[in-house]
Parts: structure tokens; C-alpha cells; sequence
């Protein structure tokens, strides 16, 4: 027994290392790049705290469909667009502050769980390419939603507020801006501690979606979701339904999603209605995977190491990169560029791994049976 | 009389077809409460079928149900999905195992039955919302372990665990289930060490003593007669002997396992000898890599000219010789063909040393599906030998030559009878018998000087058989072409080779004449069965 | 039994290609009616044809091999932009600097076309989510590139700071038009680019005839079920990455093609979202994850360049309302979730 415990500890370093490979690799770009950038600590701090209670309900909203053995969910664009719908219905209502932001909340359920079903169904027909068919699924809902609001909104859709109308009398403006709303769930319950505004309420929010998301592990249904992402055909043949529980994670995914982006919106202070969502997907999946995550494994940890990681290195990539070579573009195409790589890395890792699974089983059967031969030529 | 029960599982005239290839005929059983059956017959004798009846498998009510009542309590019931079977008392142990591998023993053994706690949520969002009740799911999972009376690890995560706690596992979980009535155990032991085995024997008698009737399907027939208290012997989907276990022995089992009728063409149609004709394929220490077939310390001498068979059950190693030797699966050891070695894992080495496969994984490997059959014929003759190519700007350019191809073809849909619509028609539409006929014809096209055909009557309905046996020594025949024929049915054997060498536990058990009888060749088969 | 035929047919060429299909057929009928400029508008088809043509071809090889459908084309567009720029950074101009950016984009496409090839042999079974950020990846790294790496030509690089690569530069005086003006015809409003379209045809009829020689039967067989061709002595990685390379050179010379129609080269950003109009193209035309053919290709990109032309004009004129580009998003989007759902086309 000792011994073999003492055989794993080695390579069990050499796994780990491998895991966390990817945040170990930031931590030292950001290692590199803090200095150059010349930032104030201060400013780097309080940036990063912005972000965190910016980000992180978005990204924690990817957890169950990985939960789920569904992957990445570039389907989360969704959700985010579901939420921009709810918010310019509510800001043509004007209906301001904290108010507006639940009710917009209350909207966008509606809108993501319809949307989710969707994805779900059609997820469900795209088994084995599911991150390639949500990815794809974003642009195809992209489309329709830029048939709403760039058409029918102010035509079919009544709009009556003509100050988020396009001048043509239909369609809604490029910035939709939700000054009413600005940075009203971060102030309430602001404080601040050497300087660094900590937005409470914000953090209370997500840390309640984080008791949710633990407590839903331990539920039945999270239970079900586990054992239908590691093997489909074995928990259909326990009797669960496998097709609705994936809707189902999809579904909470979408609906959650929604949720963040209220939240990330309401901090930046307006909509860019037709671009805010676009790149979303892409960046919250980046950071949950800069914090250590993979395609089949990810923590509520990996969500924070992931957004202080990657939004370090946001902040400072353009300012070290023009530090440099005397150019700030540099360093926005280099943050661009690392948010890429890092998701082809991990999907890269994600697939030999699965593949170096199914030799391992191979070569084990090989030792045996070696084993067993070099047994039988001893006696012999 | 009138106090006696009726019996727990009552079996009358069970009958099943698979579009008209009858594979039940009258099956009758009975078996009481604390029964432990013990049952036996050759791969594709019926056993599983009949298995998956009295289970409700899908694949039984999507092919057209049974014929026959089925009675349990003395009440018929008929079972249209495993669901409705579990609820009625049945469990079934498959042979693959159907666990969640990230999931820890307890997990498992309550996958979809977890006890739950109900909480305000689930008052609203339904039950599924419920949290689960760990403390609850250890308590029954260790109370069903105890009941096994094996012990395993409860917390112990499935993909850590060795192939028999895995095993044990699947039991646990029948167990755990409070309805079990009669439990259905296929193969158990073929992976379990001896000591593990040996527990589950003790285990099996546990649960006949706690009134459970087990249904155990085994080739290890010295486990029958220990544990068994009723033997059942099928063959060909007959149940032909069904006795007490005390009243019996292995050699009697293996008689009627593998026992033809006197008249039924038991002796070899025709049988030759080559023992002066050199050999021309030789294989030393082969050992293959191929799951489920893995054999070792193979040493076979192929004549020139010679039908050779392979035999032995199902698992125990005999697909894995020629898989082995064409380079599909990971192999080790020397074959030397004509003086020449041939280097393993190679499968281009071994077609340009005038070698062709007939695979027994016909879907699989065997043909290309979406494409014609002229394409599925001369595919491997093209690539490997450049055959049916046209030649531009002197030899750069190798052109299909679509005439070529579309008369070899042609030339096979006649020789063989191939029914099809034309040789444009796509491999995926024809029917069993004459995919395998298709694949015969991709190897046949090959012109080879040996030729290796794994299970090819396997699937297909009796005429075929007959028709794609009698190409093979035809080929073998007028061409002079030496054939290994790996099979799993002995009679098929015995009509078509010279030689038959019998598998068993991953080693060859011997070599026999086909004018061998049955029982000889099946005592070899269950030698050393694993 | 004719009903059942037509209903097969039907059924094999697909819901979502028909009203695309139907759609392209209503937009002409009624483009004379809303007063469109229908002999315009068909010179149009036909120019974007001949321009995009090349970059749709380039999934033939990869869908055949069972790669799928090639997301990572924007890595070939890369090796086309470098060989473009390098063409005029080393003085070439007129209708030579094509050729010129032809032969020095093909190492570069050979060259990244085998790492693609050898990463894509390392993870089979998800090449199309790994082809599209390895395509991505790619451009934002090049967006670096193109800032750091030393080019000088006064034509390309921004005028103040001389250095750092323009995001659109002219090929005014380089190689615009330089297929399309080789027996150039022009009737009335139509002109039809003869040299562009000679130009696909000669690379559509030499992958024609090499899926009809010896290696692209094995290509073909691959595609279809990689155990048999396994089991019959193909070298299935090999074939992977000759067809992987051959996709990379295509997209690589596609891009150049493009260029010399549209008259300008852009960099940066631009290559990004190129491979799914390909796809969708390839994909409007009939093909699958993994079966394409060369009609496929001229089909689809009719019919995809049909709509992107003919939308903007005939629906600005009825309704007076651009609805084109949401339009083109849901129809080419809307294609590829199609194709990737059908169930009997992901056996295998």
C-alpha cells in the first residue's frame, strides 16, 4: 500500500504542473508585464476588483454545462443578448436604478429560457461537436437578434423613447446608454478600503451564485448531470432522462448568463447594442480557462484565478506591450492573440488527452500480458 | 399438490426470430425461489437472446417481440422495456460494464435511486431539486455490499478500480435494489482473478439462500457444478438438456453442449492432409493486443494449400491471431511467410506480402459503407497492387480506370451472386449476406497467397452461409490459395477446413484433424477457458 | 414510386437548401420588377464567383479526408497575405507580382499546411472547434506581425510612422485584375473576369482529376471510414495531412485570386470570419461534413454570392430597408447548424 502511493507521488507533481500549466504561464507574463506597464498598484487593484465583480457572474454561468459533459458554452452569447433585450425594453420604460435592473432580470427569463430550449434541442442533435454547434449557434441567434432590434423594434416591437431609436424611426441606436442604471448595484453598499472601491452587493450576488452552484452540485439533478457528462448511455440506461437534463443545463446556463449580463452592463454604464455581446463568449471562456479549468473540469476556483489572471494581463498587456515597442496597438492584438491561444491550447490538451487515455488502457493490457510471459517462460 | 407454489419463473414455449432466421424454438424452464441456474451452450446458441427476453431488451420488441408467455408468480407478464423488468424483480449483470467511471462505488450502486431530501426549492421546482441524502446512499450501499458479502471499497472512484471490484460494483447494485427477485449474471467471472471468482461463488450461494434465484451463464462449467443446483444446456437455440446439477459432469455438459445428432453431417465433407507440403506461413511467440481477443504464445504452422480453421468461443483470443498478424491491433512475436519474415503492425507490409483479410468487424473495417461496390471491391487491389489504373504522362498520373473496376466487379456479383441493383450501388443498402459477399470479392481481387477470413458466416441467414463456405473452397480449390478461417461455429469448421486449431484462454489448446468428433474439439475448447 | 423518388430527392437535398435555392430564384424574378439592374446584378454573380470560387474549392480536400469542414482556412489566407506582401515588399508589380505572391506564398502555405496537418493527426474527432481557433489564433498572432515585421515598400506601410503594415492596401499598379483582364468580355452591363474563371476551372479540374487518381481514391476511402482504408495499407495520417496541406495552399492561392478582383490586400482583422462564408457556401451547394464535390463548390458559391449581391438591392428597392446582411448571417449560419445536426453524416 505505502508503495504504491509512493510511486504516484511523481508523476502526480509532474500532472499537476502539467494541469496548471496554463495559469502558471500567466502568472508569469503578468510577472513580466505589471512592471513594464508601470501601473500603481492602487490602480491595478481597484481595475481588477472592477473587473471581478464585472465578470465573474458571467463566467460562473459556464460551470454547469461543463457540469454536463456539454464543454464550453459559446452559447452563453444567448443569454447575453436576451439580457440586452430585457434592457432596452426596461431603459424605453424608464424605468431607473435597482428597479429596472430586476425587472430587466425578470424579462430576460423568459427570452433565455426560449432560447436555451432551443440550443438545448439542437445540441442534442449535434452530439460529440456540441462546442463547435453552440459556437456556431451564437452567430446563427446573432443573426435573429439583429433582425429584432435592428428591425422590428420601432416598427413591429412598439419602442416609444425616441432617444434610443435610430433616426429613421425604427431600430435601435448603436449605444443604448444605461445611465440611469450605471454602477447603481456596485455603489449600494460600496466601500472603501485603502482606496479601493469594493462594490458589496456585487460580490454578495455572486458569492450567492456560488452557494447556489455548490448546493446544486449536491442536488439530484446536479447529480444527474455529472453521471450524463461522464457517460450518456450508461445513465440512460439507469433510466434518467439524458436529452432533458442537457436541456436543462443549457437552459440554467442561458438563464444565468442573462443574469451577468445585466450585471456587466449596469457597471459599464450603457449597451454597445449590436457588439457587446459578441465578443463575451470568448472572453469569459478565455479567463475560466486561464484559472485552470479544462473542457470537462471546471471549479468556482478556477472562475476567480481565471478573471484576476487574465484580466491582469488585459490591463496591463497594452501599456507593457507600448513600454516595449513604442506602439499600444502591440499589446491589444497581444492580449487578443493570448485569449485565442489559450482556448486552442486548451482544446488541443482537452483532445490528446482523451486520446492518451485510450492508449494507456492499451499499453497496461500489453504489461500484463508481458508479464504474464515472462511468468510462463520462468516456469518453462 | 395444492399447497405447492407456482413457481417463481415459469418459461413456456419461448420463441424468437430475427426476421425469419429462427433463433428460440420452444423454450421451456422453470425455476423456484433460491434456484441458482446454471446455463450453458456455444456462442450464438441462444443464450443471450433468450436472456434479453425475459429483460424486456429493446432490441427484442424493436425485431418484431416473442413468441411464448413468460409467468412469474404464475402471472404472464410481458416486459416492453428493462424498466418494466427491474420493477418486476429482474437484475442482469451485463458483460460490459455499465458504471459511471468518475463516480465513487456508492454512486454507482444507486445511480438514479439516490435517497433524497426533499427542501424548499424542490417543493417548488420538483423533486429533481431535492438534495441527496449521503449519509443515507453510504448506508445502503454498504448494507448491499454486505449482502454481496464480497468487500469493496464504497468510496473508491470506479476508474481506479480493478477490473473485478468493478464487477462486484454491478452486483452490489443489483443487490441494492429491494424488489430483486431473480438476477441474470452473463459471464461474470470471464474477468475476475480465481480468488475473486471464488468469492463470487460464495456470494452466489448467499443470495440463493436468501431466496434469490440467480441465472448464471458461464464457460467455465466447473463453476456450474459447484454452485449450480440446475444445469440448462442450449445449442442452436434448442434448450436440450435441462438436469439437477448433482446428476452431471463436465464431460456431459460438453457433450451436449457441442453434440450433434449422429446423422447431421457430423463427419467432414471432405478432408485432406498436407503434411508433406511445405510450410508456408509460420507464426512463433505471436502475442496480440486486441481487447476482448487477447492471446499470447501462439506457435502455428500453415501448410501450402490447406483450409486451416481457428476455433473457440467467443473472448477467448482466436480473432486476435489474424487481427494480430495484418497489423490492426498491437502484436508481437515472429511470422515468417515463405522463409521471409514479416514485420508486425504493419498492414501494408503484410497485403504487398500477398496477404488479404476478410475482418469479422464487416461494418467496421470491411467495406466503405457510403461508396459502390465497384469501389469496395477494388479499392485494396488498386492501392496495394496497382491494379484497374490507367497510366498518363508516362507513369506521373495514375488514373482510376472506371472499366477496369466495373468489370472485376461485375465479374464477382456473377461468380458470387451477389444481389444488388447494380455494381453502382452503395455497400450500405445490400443485405448482410452479400456485404459479405462484397468482402470476399475485395479479397479474392487481391489475388493472395494467403487468405485470412474471420467469422464469415457471422450475421448472415443459412443460404448465404453455404454459398459464401463453398466460394472459400473454391478459392482455396482452384486457385491454390492457402485460407485460415477463424470461426466460432465448430460444424462450419469441420465441413470446411483441413485443419482445425482450437483457442482457448488466450493460447492455442491444440490442433486436431476435422474429421475430429465434436466432443474432442469441444473438450479443447473449454480446456482452460478464462 | 416516382413520388417517393421526387420525395427522396427532395429529402436528400435538404429543407434549408431549397428555400435558400428559392429563395435566390425569388430575388431574381422580382428584381426587374423593383426596378433593379438585372444584367448588373448578373455581372456581379458572376465577378464575386470568380473571386471567392477558389476559397470555397479549398474545403474540398479536407472534407474528403474526414477532416471536416475546414474552419482554419484563415491560416492558407495568412500564407496568401504574406506571399501578397512580400510580392510587392520585393518590387514586383504589375500582373507579375501575382505569380510572384503565388510562388512565395506556396512554402509558407506548405509549410503551416503540415504543422495544421500534424496537430489536426493529434486530435481526431474534434478537428472543425481546434480548426476554427487555430484559424483564429493564427490571424491575431499575424495582427502582431504585420506591425512588427520589417516591411518598407513606401505603398504599404503607414506613412507616418513608416513601419507597421496598413490595414488595406491598393493593389493599384500591382496585380489588380490580373486574371480578370486575360480575355476580359464585356456585353453591355455584364462583364464576365474569362481569366479568373479559367483559373478555377484549371484548380477545380486538377482536384477533379486528382480525386480520380490512385492517392485521391485513397483521400476518398479516408473520408469514408478511416479502419478500412487502414486495414487495406493506407498511411491514414499521411493522407490526412496531404489533404490538410492541399486545403492550406488552395485558401492561400483563393485569397490572391480574391485580391486580384477586388483590387485591394487586407490584413489584420479582415482574414478572421473569412471561413464561414466558405463553409456555408460549400455547404448551400450540397455538400456535408464529409462528402463535397466540385459541383458542390460552383453550385454553392453561386447561390451564396447570388444572395449577398442580390439581397441589398432587390430589398432596398422594395422595402427600402438593408436587411441583406442579417439576412446573409441567418441563411449561412442557419446552413452550417443544418449541417451539423444531420445525424447520419456524423457516422463515420
Amino acid at each position: 500500500m505505502n508503495k504504491n502511493t509512493n510511486k504516484k507521488a511523481s508523476p502526480n507533481l509532474f500532472n499537476l504542473v502539467q494541469r496548471f500549466s496554463v495559469p502558471l504561464m500567466f502568472i508569469l507574463i503578468c510577472a513580466v508585464c505589471i512592471p513594464l506597464s508601470g501601473l500603481s498598484a492602487n490602480m491595478l487593484i481597484n481595475e481588477i476588483v472592477t473587473r471581478m465583480g464585472r465578470n465573474a457572474f458571467l463566467i460562473l454561468s459556464l460551470l454547469i454545462p461543463i457540469m454536463a459533459g456539454m464543454g464550453l458554452n459559446f452559447g452563453m452569447t444567448l443569454g447575453a443578448m436576451a439580457a440586452e433585450i430585457a434592457l432596452i425594453f426596461v431603459s424605453d420604460w424608464q424605468i431607473v436604478g435597482i428597479p429596472g435592473m430586476v425587472l430587466a432580470a425578470f424579462i430576460s427569463i423568459p427570452i433565455s429560457v426560449l432560447l436555451g430550449i432551443f440550443c438545448g434541442k439542437i445540441l442534442n442533435e449535434a452530439k460529440g461537436r456540441e462546442m463547435i454547434t453552440s459556437y456556431i449557434m451564437s452567430f446563427f441567434i446573432n443573426g435573429i437578434y439583429q433582425l429584432v432590434v435592428l428591425y422590428l423594434m420601432g416598427s413591429v416591437i412598439p419602442i416609444k423613447h425616441g432617444s434610443i431609436k435610430l433616426p429613421r424611426g425604427y431600430g435601435i441606436r448603436n449605444t443604448v446608454s444605461l445611465l440611469s442604471m450605471r454602477q447603481k448595484l456596485d455603489n449600494l453598499l460600496a466601500i472603501q478600503v485603502a482606496g479601493v472601491k469594493i462594490p458589496v452587493l456585487t460580490f454578495i450576488i455572486i458569492a450567492l451564485l456560488c452557494l447556489f452552484i455548490v448546493w446544486f452540485s449536491k442536488t439530484k439533478l446536479g447529480q444527474d448531470m455529472r453521471a450524463v457528462g461522464q457517460d450518456m448511455e450508461v445513465a440512460r440506461d439507469a433510466g434518467i432522462n439524458v436529452e432533458r437534463t442537457r436541456i436543462i443545463s443549457i437552459v440554467m446556463s442561458t438563464v444565468l448568463a442573462g443574469f451577468g449580463m445585466i450585471i456587466y452592463l449596469q457597471n459599464m454604464g450603457n449597451i454597445a447594442t449590436y457588439s457587446a455581446h459578441s465578443q463575451i463568449g470568448m472572453f469569459c471562456i478565455a479567463a475560466l480557462l486561464v484559472g485552470g479549468a479544462s473542457v470537462d473540469r471546471a471549479s468556482i476556483g478556477n472562475v476567480f484565478l481565471g478573471v484576476i489572471l487574465f484580466h491582469t494581463m488585459f490591463i496591463v498587456a497594452p501599456k507593457a506591450g507600448a513600454a516595449i515597442t513604442g506602439d499600444s496597438m502591440i499589446g491589444e492584438y497581444f492580449r487578443v492573440f493570448v485569449s485565442y491561444a489559450v482556448i486552442t491550447l486548451a482544446l488541443v490538451m482537452y483532445e490528446t488527452n482523451k486520446r492518451r487515455a485510450k492508449s494507456a488502457a492499451g499499453q497496461q493490457l500489453q504489461a500484463a500480458q508481458d508479464a504474464e510471459e515472462a511468468a510462463g517462460k520462468e516456469k518453462a | 399438490m395444492n399447497n405447492e407454489k407456482a413457481p417463481l419463473l415459469e418459461m413456456r414455449n419461448i420463441k424468437k426470430d430475427f426476421f425469419g432466421n429462427q433463433v428460440l424454438t420452444d423454450i421451456n424452464l422453470k425455476l423456484n425461489e433460491g434456484d441458482v441456474l446454471g446455463l450453458c451452450g456455444e456462442n450464438g446458441a441462444g443464450k443471450s437472446t433468450l436472456m434479453k427476453i425475459l429483460f424486456g431488451a429493446s432490441d427484442i420488441t424493436s425485431t418484431g417481440g416473442y413468441g411464448g408467455d413468460i409467468l412469474i408468480d404464475g402471472q404472464k407478464v410481458s416486459f416492453s422495456s428493462p424498466f418494466e423488468a427491474i420493477a418486476a424483480g429482474i437484475g442482469m449483470v451485463h458483460q460490459e460494464f455499465s458504471l459511471i467511471p468518475g463516480f465513487d462505488a456508492t454512486e454507482n450502486i444507486l445511480l438514479n435511486r439516490e435517497p433524497k431530501k426533499s427542501n424548499i426549492v424542490s417543493e417548488v421546482f420538483g423533486d429533481r431539486l431535492d438534495t441527496l441524502d449521503r449519509k443515507e446512499m453510504d448506508e445502503r450501499a454498504k448494507a448491499a455490499i454486505e449482502k454481496m458479502g464480497v468487500s469493496i471499497d464504497q468510496h473508491m472512484m470506479i476508474n481506479s478500480m480493478p477490473v473485478g471490484h468493478k464487477q462486484f460494483t454491478e452486483i452490489a447494485r443489483e443487490l441494492s435494489k429491494e424488489q430483486l427477485r431473480i438476477l441474470i449474471l452473463d459471464e461474470p467471472t470471464a474477468v475476475l482473478t480465481e480468488r475473486e471468482a471464488e468469492a463470487l461463488l460464495d456470494s452466489i450461494r448467499g443470495m440463493s439462500a436468501r431466496g434469490i434465484t440467480v441465472i448464471f451463464i458461464t464457460h467455465r462449467l466447473q463453476e456450474i457444478l459447484s454452485v449450480c443446483n440446475k444445469v440448462a444446456v442450449m445449442r442452436d437455440g434448442v434448450l436440450v438438456q435441462e438436469v439437477p446439477a448433482k446428476e452431471t459432469s463436465v464431460e456431459q455438459i460438453t457433450h451436449w453442449m457441442v453434440g450433434r445428432d449422429v446423422k447431421g453431417g457430423s463427419a467432414a465433407v471432405s478432408t485432406r492432409t498436407h503434411e508433406d507440403a511445405k510450410t508456408i506461413l509460420k507464426i512463433e511467440k505471436l502475442w496480440v493486443d486486441m481487447p476482448g481477443e487477447t492471446v499470447r504464445n501462439v506457435n502455428l504452422e500453415v501448410k501450402e494449400g490447406e483450409i486451416l480453421g481457428i476455433g473457440g468461443l467467443a473472448g477467448q483470443g482466436k480473432l486476435g491471431i489474424p487481427n494480430g498478424i495484418m497489423g490492426l491491433y498491437e502484436a508481437g512475436g515472429k511470422v515468417t511467410f515463405d522463409g521471409n519474415e514479416i514485420p508486425l503492425n504493419n498492414p501494408r507490409k503484410c497485403l504487398d506480402s500477398s496477404f488479404a483479410f476478410v475482418s469479422e468487424d464487416r461494418r467496421g473495417v470491411g467495406l466503405l459503407l457510403d461508396e459502390s461496390l465497384e469501389w469496395n471491391v477494388a479499392f485494396p487491389a488498386m492501392q496495394i497492387q496497382n491494379k484497374f489504373l490507367k497510366y498518363y504522362l508516362g507513369g506521373l498520373v495514375k488514373w482510376r480506370d472506371e472499366k477496369a473496376i466495373r468489370e472485376v466487379t461485375e465479374k464477382y456479383i456473377d461468380e458470387l451472386k451477389i444481389k444488388c441493383t447494380s455494381s453502382k450501388q452503395n455497400a450500405r443498402e445490400l443485405s448482410g449476406g452479400n456485404q459479405q459477399k462484397i468482402c470476399l470479392a475485395k479479397a479474392f481481387a487481391l489475388e493472395p497467397r494467403v487468405l485470412f477470413v474471420s467469422e464469415p458466416t457471422r450475421g448472415i441467414d443459412v443460404g448465404a452461409k453455404a454459398l459464401v463456405l463453398d466460394a472459400l473452397k473454391k478459392f482455396n480449390r482452384e486457385n491454390g490459395v492457402t485460407v485460415v478461417m477463424i470461426s466460432s461455429e465448430l460444424e462450419e469448421l469441420r465441413q470446411t477446413c483441413d485443419r482445425i486449431a482450437i483457442v482457448s484462454g488466450g493460447k492455442i489448446s491444440g490442433i486436431l484433424p476435422a474429421s475430429s468428433s465434436v466432443e474432442e474439439l469441444g473438450t479443447l475448447m473449454l480446456s482452460n477457458v478464462i | 414510386m416516382t413520388k417517393d423518388k421526387f420525395k427522396a430527392a427532395l429529402k436528400s437535398f435538404g429543407l434549408p437548401r431549397l428555400i435558400i435555392a428559392g429563395f435566390l430564384l425569388l430575388l431574381l424574378i422580382m428584381a426587374p420588377f423593383v426596378g433593379a439592374d438585372l444584367p448588373t446584378q448578373i455581372s456581379n454573380i458572376i465577378n464575386r464567383f470568380s473571386w471567392n470560387g477558389i476559397l470555397v474549392l479549398a474545403m474540398v480536400p479536407m472534407v474528403h479526408s474526414g477532416c471536416g469542414l475546414n474552419f482554419g482556412l484563415p491560416l492558407g489566407i495568412i500564407s496568401g497575405l504574406l506571399g501578397a506582401t512580400l510580392s510587392i515588399e520585393f518590387g514586383f508589380t504589375g500582373p507579375l507580382s501575382f505569380l510572384a505572391a503565388v510562388v512565395i506564398a506556396t512554402p509558407f502555405a506548405l509549410i503551416l499546411g503540415a504543422l495544421y496537418g500534424w496537430l489536426l493527426n493529434k486530435i481526431k474527432g474534434g478537428e472543425m472547434m481546434i480548426a476554427t481557433y487555430v484559424g483564429f489564433s493564427s490571424v491575431s498572432l499575424m495582427c502582431m506581425m504585420w506591425l512588427i515585421l520589417p516591411y518598407h515598400s513606401p505603398n504599404m506601410v503607414w506613412g507616418l510612422s513608416g513601419k507597421g503594415l496598413r490595414t488595406t492596401i491598393s493593389l493599384e499598379g500591382y496585380y489588380i485584375g490580373a486574371l480578370a483582364k486575360i480575355g476580359q468580355i464585356n456585353i453591355g452591363a455584364i462583364s464576365i473576369p474569362t481569366g479568373t474563371l479559367l483559373f478555377f476551372a484549371l484548380l477545380a479540374f486538377a482536384i477533379w482529376a486528382f480525386l480520380h487518381t490512385k492517392t485521391g481514391t485513397a483521400m476518398t476511402a479516408v473520408g469514408s471510414n478511416p479502419a478500412f482504408a487502414r486495414a487495406a495499407g493506407i498511411n491514414v495520417d499521411k493522407i490526412r495531412m496531404l489533404s490538410v496541406i492541399m486545403s492550406t495552399w488552395l485558401a492561400a492561392i483563393g485569397i490572391l485570386v480574391y485580391e486580384q478582383g477586388f483590387g485591394f490586400i487586407q490584413l489584420y482583422m479582415a482574414p478572421f470570419y473569412m471561413a464561414l462564408p466558405a463553409v456555408s457556401a460549400i455547404l448551400i451547394g450540397g455538400a456535408s461534413v464529409n462528402k463535397a464535390t466540385i459541383m458542390n463548390v460552383i453550385v454553392g458559391t453561386i447561390l451564396f454570392q447570388g444572395i449577398v449581391t442580390m439581397t441589398p438591392t432587390v430589398m432596398n428597392n422594395m422595402i427600402h430597408m438593408d436587411m441583406s446582411e442579417v439576412i446573409r448571417i441567418i441563411a449561412s449560419m442557419g446552413m452550417i447548424l443544418f449541417a451539423l445536426t444531420r445525424k447520419t453524416e456524423a457516422a463515420k
